[in-house]
């Protein structure tokens, strides 16, 4: 284990960073709301000013850009160009409303940071520009290493403020790449930034998910040439073996109180789906059939498993009692649908369709049946919803390479991951972190 | 061989540095020099490497979406099956692999049903389960690259290989 520990140290810096940083944000001065008019469906046209440096160390005022890059990756916000104007004000007396109705901006923010001493504090606004009424007043602060995290943590109070739903702006994920033949697990911040490697491998790595207080990751090996599986605390570093078993241990999930795994074993035969307790202990399978039954995903409430079977002969969606019991078949349009992720609100299901050869991530909506194409394809897989259900992160691939990409739920917003390797493949995200 | 294996740990971990942690590959016992003279008498590991004799051919392949062990690699099964049966003390792995569209862990799945299969074929020829054990890599052995279906075949298939070998 001790290999492990020059690693997992900077991650555990950042979980106790992250820590310090949270317990000393002031609180939040609602002043008055917002009524937007179209729901979800229409964009909020949001002014992202310079957040003004009043004392500058090294770095530069790029606060702004991080917030407007947030903003507008979850789909609900259309940061609008703010580069040409004459004003740029950073307190509220220096508002030139004319000119930001002009632009047709529905709400601006902007602000002051001060750098000193290694520690910096912002001061910030969001602003209704009809009613010219302040709608949030904050003052964050935190040491320096703390800017992005910082300019997260307002895009959060921004979309929550705005519609309603927490941001995931502050959230982490988890992919795996692969450079030169060496894979890698990483861990990052929602937006790319701040790559952290949990576990290094020369053989391939997949499948990795959170637990769901966001300390430990449970994955698949292939580093003894065959899957096993692994849960790994970000914390200590530690790792230790879930399933060993004859044949292959593969896709695990975490139930929603993190007490039980689903995992799927073959021991000599097909694909099997189990429940474990997360030390290896406490193994029974959870339904038994002579077909592929794999991809296990709980639902938020616990009750059900959904997963992907080809006992009607091609792979489907498919949903069980976490109890055990009867099947019942989920998916029944387009040729395959597998690699099934369900929204937190229990109400939608992501998978990949594939239809006449190309795989596309579609949402299911599961009270009205309805189904939506929300990416082109052709070769897409993994489609994970973020924490608060807006958004889905999913790979694929590129003549041969992986990358990331999001979608907002509407299917309106496509946006791709800005990160350096070969091949990127496996996203996961990690739950709130409270 | 032992060098070029430190060679490679010593490179994984130079590449890897400190922002993560090596898995040493490097480990486990492997290659032609663990094998006892006991392995070579008992096992008869001289006919499984004589590249003229059948049980040196170690790849089954498959039809797209397909498991179903196709005829003209029923005698490679069948001779290695009946390796098997006429040794006791081997032990052998039948890794699946898939192309690589669809899921990853769909593909895992995908591969182990080719590779129980092969071993359902061989069962009936005499070999026993306790000797084999069944795995699949899915795609993840699988060319990125491939733009037809001559290139995805290459990847549709269970590969065999004998323990201490």
């Amino acid at each position: 284990m001790k290999k492990y520990n020059c690693c997992m140290s900077s991650i555990f810096k950042i979980f106790i960073s992250f820590l310090l940083f949270s317990l000393i944000f002031s609180n939040a001065l609602a002043i008055e709301t917002i009524e937007i008019s179209g729901g979800s469906t229409k964009q909020i046209n949001i002014a992202v000013m310079p957040y003004k440096e009043i004392v500058s160390d090294k770095t530069n005022s790029r606060m702004h850009q991080i917030i407007a890059a947030d903003l507008y990756r979850s789909g609900f916000f259309k940061p609008l160009d703010v580069e040409g104007l004459v004003n740029k004000p950073s307190i509220l007396s220096e508002i030139n409303y004319p000119e930001m109705t002009a632009i047709e901006a529905q709400v601006m923010t902007l602000g002051q940071i001060e750098i000193n001493n290694n520690r910096i504090k912002v001061n910030w606004f969001l602003v209704d520009i009809n009613k010219k009424t302040i709608l949030t007043t904050m003052e964050f602060s935190g040491p320096a290493t703390q800017y992005r995290a910082i300019a997260h943590k307002i895009s959060d109070t921004i979309y929550e403020k705005l519609t309603g739903i927490p941001g995931i702006f502050s959230t982490k994920i988890s992919y795996i790449s692969k450079n030169k033949g060496h894979y890698s697990l990483n861990v990052a911040d929602a937006d790319g930034f701040n790559v952290q490697s949990v576990v290094g491998s020369p053989q391939p790595l997949i499948s990795a998910r959170w637990s769901p207080d966001g300390t430990r990751l449970a994955y698949v090996s292939f580093e003894k040439k065959k899957p096993i599986i692994y849960i790994q605390s970000l914390v200590t570093g530690q790792r230790t073996i879930l399933a060993n078993f004859k044949g292959n241990n593969s896709s695990p999930s975490w139930s929603p109180d993190g007490r039980r795994l689903a995992i799927v074993l073959t021991y000599n035969a097909n694909s099997q789906i189990y429940l474990i307790d997360p030390d290896g202990s406490n193994l029974k399978p959870l339904i038994q059939s002579a077909h592929i039954d794999t991809e296990p995903v709980w639902s938020p409430d616990g009750r059900f498993i959904y997963f992907t079977s080809d006992r009607g002969g091609r792979p489907q969606i498919y949903k069980v009692s976490s109890s055990g019991g009867e099947p019942q078949r989920v998916s029944f349009e387009g040729g395959q649908n597998l690699n099934p992720n369900i929204s937190p609100d229990g109400k939608m299901l992501t998978y990949i369709m594939q239809e006449e050869g190309r795989f596309r991530v579609v949402l299911h909506d599961l009270q009205s049946g309805q189904i939506t194409k929300v990416s082109d394809g052709p070769f897409d897989e993994a489609p994970k919803f973020s924490p608060n259900g807006h958004v889905i992160l999913y790979a694929h691939k590129i003549n041969g390479s992986g990358e990331l990409s999001t979608v907002s739920i509407d299917g309106i917003v496509h946006q791709s991951f800005n990160i350096h390797a070969d091949d990127i493949r496996e996203p996961a995200w990690g739950s709130f972190v409270k | 061989m032992k060098k070029s294996l430190l060679l490679a740990t010593l490179l994984s971990l130079f590449l890897v540095g400190c922002s993560s942690s090596p898995i040493n590959d490097a480990s486990k016992p492997s290659g032609p020099s663990t094998a006892t003279t006991n392995d070579e008498k008992d096992l008869d590991l001289a006919s499984l490497r004589d590249p003229n004799n059948i049980l040196s051919k170690r790849s089954i392949y498959f039809d797209y979406d397909k498991d179903v062990v196709k005829a003209e690699y029923k005698d490679l099964v069948a001779a290695h099956a009946k390796y098997v049966s006429t040794h006791p003390k081997a032990k052998i792995t039948l890794t699946g692999n898939t192309d690589d569209r669809g899921s990853r862990e769909y593909n895992v799945s995908l591969g182990q049903r080719r590779a129980v299969s092969v071993k359902k074929l061989m069962n009936v020829l005499g070999a026993q389960d306790t000797q084999i054990e069944t795995v699949s890599f899915g795609e993840e052995r699988a060319d990125t690259n491939c733009k037809d279906d001559a290139c995805y075949a290459k990847d549709r298939r269970v590969d065999i290989s004998y323990e201490k070998e």
